[in-house]
Order: C-alpha cells, then sequence, then structure tokens
C-alpha cells in the first residue's frame, strides 16, 4: 500500500542557532524508518518521468523500490550502475529542478524526495559496507583525467568501471575540486567525499595530486606518454572582480580564496595554519549558492553581522530556495536590489565599509531577466569590516594558453561536441564548467559521463 | 612525499635544500615558484626555484625561517620528506635579448635573483650583480654569483662585508660611472623594490621586479596574490611574479602583505614554544 501523505518526509536538522556556529553537517539525514516511510510514496509509475529530470539517469523508481523493500545494498547497486557520486549528489544536487520536478507525486502535494533517500541510501552503504568493490578486468586502455571535481571523477569512474586505466591529474594537494575548496563541510562533509574517492581508487583509478597540467605536463605530452584519450575537467575557478575603488583592500577577498581558506585549508579550526580574517561585519556580493556558502561560512567564524548583496530582487536570486531559507535562518541578512559602487578603507589599507546604491528592476535583457537599473541619489554606506566578492568565475586560461589548437569561446569556456564532448583536438574531450562556466555540480557529472561514454566507443568501439 | 635529499644552512636563518622531484626540475625555468606543504595539516607557502638539475632530477629551494611554516620547515633533515611540492609555476622571467643587466638581489632575494643572473650569463649577457645585505654574518650565495657575474658589488647596511651602503647607493654609484643597461632586475624586499624604481625611472632605465605576496593555491583561482599593475588587477601567481616596476602599486603590496601579521606572529611564537618543549 503505498504511502499517499502529500507531504515529504522532513529531513532532521540541527537548530539554526546552534548549526550557525559549527561547521558540522546541517541536515542529518534520514532515520531508517523514515526512508522506509518516504521510498513508499513513490508510485514507481510506468512512465519514470523523474528518471529523464536527472542528468545521468539513475533508475529512480528502481532503486526506491529497494529501499521500501528495506535492501538498503541493492538500492546501492541500483543507483551506482549510473552514478559515481551518489553521497554527494543526494546532497548537493537541485533535486527541485531536476528528477523532483518531474516527479508525478508533485503535481498533487510535494514530489518523493528522492535526494533524501539517494543521500540515505548512500550513506547507509558507506557505513555498513567495507568491501572493495570488484575490479574489472583492465581492457588494455589508458585515459587521462585533467581535474578530479565531479566532471573528472564522473568520467573516471565510468571508464574504470569498463576496465580502463585511468589516472585523474589534480592541481590541489587534494582531490575532489570544488566539492572540497568550494562546498563548505556543513553542506557536505569532507569525509565523505573523500569516501567516494577511495571508493573510485579501489576500482583502480590513480589520483595524482600537485599536478598543474599546463605547466608541469602539457596535454599534449599526457598524450605522448600513451594516454589514449584526456578528459580536461579543469573547472571554472577564475574569480571575478566587479572593478570598483577599493577592491585591493586588505578585507576584500574572492568567495574563491575565502571558501579556500576555509574548506580546503581549514582555516576555521582553531590550530589551523593557514589564516583567515575573522571579521565582525561582512557583506557577501552575490546571489548564487557560492554568496550564500560564504556568508554561512562567515557567520560560522563568529560575524555579528553578515549581509548578501545583491543587484536585483529575491525572486532573480540564482542561489537554491533551500540554501536561501537556510541562510535566512541562520541570521543573515539580504540586502536586496543594492549594488556596490566603492570599498572604503582606512589609513591602514582595511576595510570599512562599502559605497552602495539601490537599484530598480527595468526591462528584460537579452537573457529575459530584468535589468537592474540604478536609482539615482540613493547612494548609502554600509558599514562592514570585510567584503566578499561572489560573482562568479570563468575558465582558467592555462590549459587553453598551453594546448595548441584547442578551440574556446571568448569567455574562455571550451568548445565541445555537445553529444561527446570532444574538444576541437583529435583525442581530447572536455566536460563541466571548463565548457559551461560556472554550474551545477550534477551537470558537472552528467558531462564526465557523456564523454566516458563517447570514449569508450572511440577506444573500442562499442556502445556503451 | 617530495624527499629531502640534501640541507644547508647558508647563515643562521636561511636555509638551502635540495628536493627530488624530476617532473618539476624538467620543466623549470628561472622566475618561477613551487608551492609547498610540511605536513598533512600545514599551510601552502610559495618559495622560488633557487635552482634546479634536469639530470638529476632535483629542485633547489632556499628560504628564511620568518615564522611558524619555515620554522617547521627548518626542522626537516635530509631523508625526511615534503607533503606536498608542486610547480614550477607562474611565469618564466624573460631574459631574451638582453645584453648588458643590473641584477640586484637583496637579503634572501638573492635566492631568486642568482638563478636568473646565472640564466642571463650563460646566454651571454653581461651581468653586473649588486647584493645587499644587513650584515655579513646573513650574506648567502656570494660564490654563486661571483661566479655568473661579469661585476660584482657586495653591499651591506653596516659595512661588515664589502660596500656600506643600501643597493640603489651602488647602482647608482654605477650608473652615474656611466655604465648602460639593457634593463635593471631587482628582487628582494618590497621597500628595497620600490626604491630601485624610483632611481632607475629617473634615469628611465627599464626594471622588472619580482613581487612576493600571499599565495594560496598558487594556480590562478583565487586572487588572494593580486596586485595594482598599471591601475590594472593582475594576479602574481599567473600573471606574474614577474612585471614591470615602473607600474606596480607597492604601497599597496606592503600593506596587502601586512593583513595576517598578528596571526603570523602569534603562529610563530606557538611553533617555536613547541620546539623548546621538545627539546627539554
Amino acid at each position: 500500500m503505498p504511502n499517499m501523505s502529500l507531504k515529504k518526509n522532513e529531513m532532521p536538522s540541527q537548530a539554526p542557532e546552534v548549526r550557525n556556529k559549527n561547521f558540522l553537517e546541517v541536515a542529518l539525514g534520514y532515520t531508517q524508518e523514515q526512508a522506509l516511510d518516504e521510498a513508499k510514496r513513490c508510485l514507481n509509475c510506468k512512465n519514470k518521468p523523474c528518471v529523464s529530470g536527472c542528468p545521468v539517469n539513475i533508475h529512480i523508481p528502481d532503486f526506491i523500490q529497494k529501499v521500501a523493500q528495506g535492501d538498503f545494498e541493492g538500492a546501492y547497486q541500483v543507483i551506482t550502475q549510473s552514478s559515481s557520486l551518489p553521497a554527494v549528489c543526494g546532497r548537493v544536487c537541485p533535486q527541485e529542478s531536476q528528477c523532483e520536478q518531474k516527479c508525478v507525486r508533485g503535481i498533487k502535494g510535494e514530489p518523493v524526495a528522492i535526494g533524501r533517500l539517494e543521500r540515505f541510501v548512500a550513506d547507509w552503504h558507506n557505513a555498513h559496507t567495507c568491501e572493495a568493490p570488484q575490479r574489472p578486468a583492465p581492457n588494455g586502455h589508458k585515459v587521462a583525467v585533467v581535474g578530479s571535481g565531479p566532471a573528472g571523477l564522473t568520467c573516471a569512474g565510468d571508464l574504470a568501471k569498463k576496465g580502463y586505466e585511468v589516472t585523474v591529474f589534480e592541481a590541489l594537494h587534494t582531490a575532489g575540486g570544488v566539492l572540497v575548496y568550494g562546498i563548505p563541510e556543513f553542506r557536505l562533509p569532507k569525509a565523505i567525499v573523500q569516501k567516494e574517492i577511495d571508493g573510485l581508487k579501489a576500482l583502480g583509478v590513480k589520483v595524482e595530486t600537485n599536478m598543474v597540467i599546463g605547466r608541469v605536463l602539457s596535454v599534449d605530452e599526457l598524450l605522448e606518454q600513451g594516454f589514449e584519450a584526456v578528459f580536461i575537467g579543469s573547472g571554472a575557478g577564475l574569480p571575478r572582480f566587479m572593478n570598483i575603488p577599493g577592491e585591493n583592500l586588505k578585507g576584500v577577498y574572492s568567495a574563491n580564496e575565502f571558501l579556500t581558506r576555509v574548506n580546503l585549508m581549514k582555516a576555521y579550526l582553531p590550530g589551523s595554519d593557514t589564516p583567515i580574517q575573522h571579521a565582525r561585519r561582512v557583506a557577501v556580493v552575490g546571489g548564487g549558492n557560492v554568496a550564500m556558502d560564504a556568508a554561512r561560512c562567515a557567520k560560522r567564524l563568529g560575524a555579528e553581522e553578515v549581509f548578501i548583496v545583491y543587484r536585483r530582487s529575491e525572486k532573480e536570486l540564482p542561489a537554491r530556495a533551500e540554501e536561501v531559507e537556510h541562510a535566512k535562518e541562520e541570521g543573515i541578512v539580504f540586502h536586496l536590489l543594492n549594488n556596490p559602487t566603492k570599498i572604503l578603507g582606512d589609513d591602514q589599507g582595511n576595510v570599512t565599509g562599502m559605497e552602495c546604491v539601490r537599484m530598480e528592476l527595468g526591462e528584460p535583457d537579452a537573457s529575459g531577466r530584468r535589468r537592474p537599473v540604478e536609482v539615482p541619489g540613493s547612494e548609502f554606506v554600509l558599514e562592514v569590516d570585510s567584503v566578499i566578492m561572489a560573482i562568479g568565475t570563468s575558465p582558467n586560461p592555462l590549459i587553453k594558453s598551453t594546448t595548441q589548437g584547442l578551440e574556446t569561446q571568448k569567455w574562455g569556456g571550451i568548445v565541445v561536441e555537445e553529444a561527446t564532448g570532444l574538444t576541437s583536438r583529435e583525442r581530447v574531450y572536455a566536460g563541466g564548467d571548463a565548457v559551461t562556466g560556472a554550474a551545477t555540480v550534477i551537470l558537472a557529472m552528467g558531462a564526465g559521463k557523456t564523454a566516458a561514454q563517447a570514449i569508450h566507443k572511440a577506444l573500442s568501439g562499442e556502445e556503451s | 612525499m617530495y624527499l629531502i635529499l640534501k640541507k644547508e644552512a647558508l647563515n643562521p636563518t636561511v636555509t638551502r635544500m635540495v628536493i627530488d622531484a624530476p617532473l618539476i626540475a624538467k620543466k623549470a625555468e628561472p622566475g618561477q615558484f613551487i608551492i609547498l606543504r610540511v605536513h598533512e595539516d600545514g599551510e601552502r607557502i610559495p618559495l622560488t626555484i633557487a635552482d634546479f638539475d634536469r639530470e638529476q632530477g632535483t629542485v633547489t629551494i632556499i628560504f628564511q625561517i620568518v615564522g611558524a611554516t619555515t620554522e617547521l620547515l627548518n626542522h626537516l633533515e635530509e631523508g625526511d620528506s615534503l607533503h606536498d611540492f608542486v610547480g614550477p609555476l607562474g611565469r618564466p622571467s624573460e631574459t631574451e635579448g638582453l645584453k648588458k643587466v643590473a641584477v640586484i638581489g637583496g637579503g634572501v632575494g638573492c635566492a631568486i635573483a642568482y638563478p636568473v643572473a646565472k640564466k642571463l650569463h650563460q646566454q651571454g649577457a653581461q651581468v653586473h650583480a649588486i647584493v645587499g645585505f644587513r650584515n655579513k654574518d646573513l650574506v648567502i650565495l656570494e660564490e654563486e654569483f661571483r661566479a655568473v657575474s661579469d661585476r660584482f658589488v657586495p653591499m651591506s647596511d653596516d659595512g661588515s662585508w664589502g660596500e656600506k651602503g643600501l643597493v640603489t647607493n651602488a647602482l647608482e654609484q654605477l650608473i652615474a660611472a656611466g655604465e648602460q643597461y639593457d634593463e635593471v632586475i631587482a628582487i628582494g624586499p618590497l621597500v628595497m623594490m620600490k626604491f630601485v624604481t624610483q632611481l632607475t625611472r629617473q634615469h628611465n632605465i627599464k626594471t622588472v621586479v619580482s613581487m612576493n605576496p600571499i599565495m594560496i593555491d598558487g594556480t590562478g583561482m583565487c586572487g588572494g596574490c593580486r596586485l595594482s599593475v598599471g591601475g590594472k588587477t593582475k594576479f602574481a601567481c599567473v600573471d606574474g611574479p614577474d612585471f614591470d616596476g615602473f607600474e606596480v602599486d607597492f604601497d599597496e603590496a606592503m600593506e596587502r602583505n601586512a593583513m595576517y601579521r598578528d596571526f603570523e606572529r602569534h603562529a610563530y611564537e606557538k611553533a617555536c614554544n613547541l620546539f623548546r618543549k621538545e627539546v627539554q
């Protein structure tokens, strides 16, 4: 008998006033009972619209049926046929605009909590199974993956499962890309990322850290060394600044720097060797998930007041609704329809404030969004001692500038054939933010998957 | 892990280490740098590549003990390993076409100036090396510099080694004596590079400086190392570390380098106390 409740099972989470003072995970995950109960809400419908909403096409009703039967390991096996990082995706995917958006139960009531169930299954597996996965028989082909973010890890995992000898090259000292330096511990515990990466290693994937491709080795040298194909998943890590006066004052960070110090270097821990400013009043400029992450980290570092400063209105905030909600619950103050014009400093070069101007929404622009226009004479000063710029990133030019014949867009994105991820260079594939500019974890994973299939076809002649 | 093959104290606070890093040695060029982490929870610090040996597969670093991480680094011995060692990073120094160059090194900056002087010398350029230290106890790389310089001008603040005075005094004298340089390359403390460019600007001699801002990743993804150069924001780790000295905003760079001074002092004291306890 299906569970016909119109609402999802709530996920237990830390109370806002408690969690905004620690870096522990906010959402605590379903219990077995909650998962069994939620799984029964799935109608196992015939045409499975949810599957088409998932960029890696997980067999969603199949795994949920296993959960409903209490076969959690079986559910895990279903998910991993399609996804290499279920514990990550169950946590950070914007399910509301993907699988859950297509769920039939969502027409009348709330959709099935697919993400929470995926997370439950992956966590259950990680807690209960210590068996190493079966390593497939090697097929004799070697592939190099540049970058160990979600795109690279997915591509590596899919190829390894088919018997490829895969080496992942990572520039930083820890693998995971944005999963380790960008997304904070309280949304995605690093132990979980590490566990997923260990799983790939158990499949035979080699991960080489401290390897900046473009400096220590070029893409061409990888091909010369006997890698038959190269997948570039180097992301979009180059931060943008606003080019307003005062941006080089002490206390102005790019979100990348701030989050790298906090997450990768663990500057939030009292004993960390890496310093971070513990500001009193912080302005975060931007309205995406990165802005929310930075603001919530700043609060946890002890800031009395943290402001999100965004030039459009609430409706246009690019961040996930859930993240905006969490940020508000934790006491982050939103200054919407506000745009910085100047950062002010003292004679020591420290930030003392940020001059902003109020905005109103004008006519829709080419992208269809209403363009913000300054309200003349509405300047005011926000008193802050730190400013974090979270206004976007673009692809790092290093690979492009060191790989002859690699075609890129004007803004730096690598040009690829959509169906395969093939670049303008033979045997060189690309995917994720390096192609699209800053997007989502799951889109990067989808691109990694597409490229893995195309590489397999090119090297073995077989369709996946 | 990256093995320390050789360790040698160049003076009481400056140490030279030779690291086993064949891939980096193969690609390294003068002017480039590495980033290292001493231990698993350590911070990332940038250090310039002081020398490299492509055949032996080694990279040499020279560092001054100025804080917690360099203190920890100096406690490692031959046979120990560094947790992380990544490079070569940054753009190589541009030396092509230069016929006569004044290379100026200040303090531990000489460790960066030396490989540039060596490369110029190997290219057949005339190299005048002006090197300055506070006193004779702090002198490093004297023999190395002499071997690659057509003219070697030692300077010290107190006159205990070479001539008494600043490197700018020496440069001024050489210019006054009619020496004509295609370029001046100045590497050392920010304040020294600032004053060198003030002098060379008067004489309109192109001057290149090697900047040393705070860095984290060193690959262009954070902008922590940004500088104002010619009114534009540049990232030292990818656009530099070498820049046209006339265009650099040194005052801003000096302020930015002081951002974590309190934290650094505290961490250094903690590291020193830790070692004192271990000794007891």
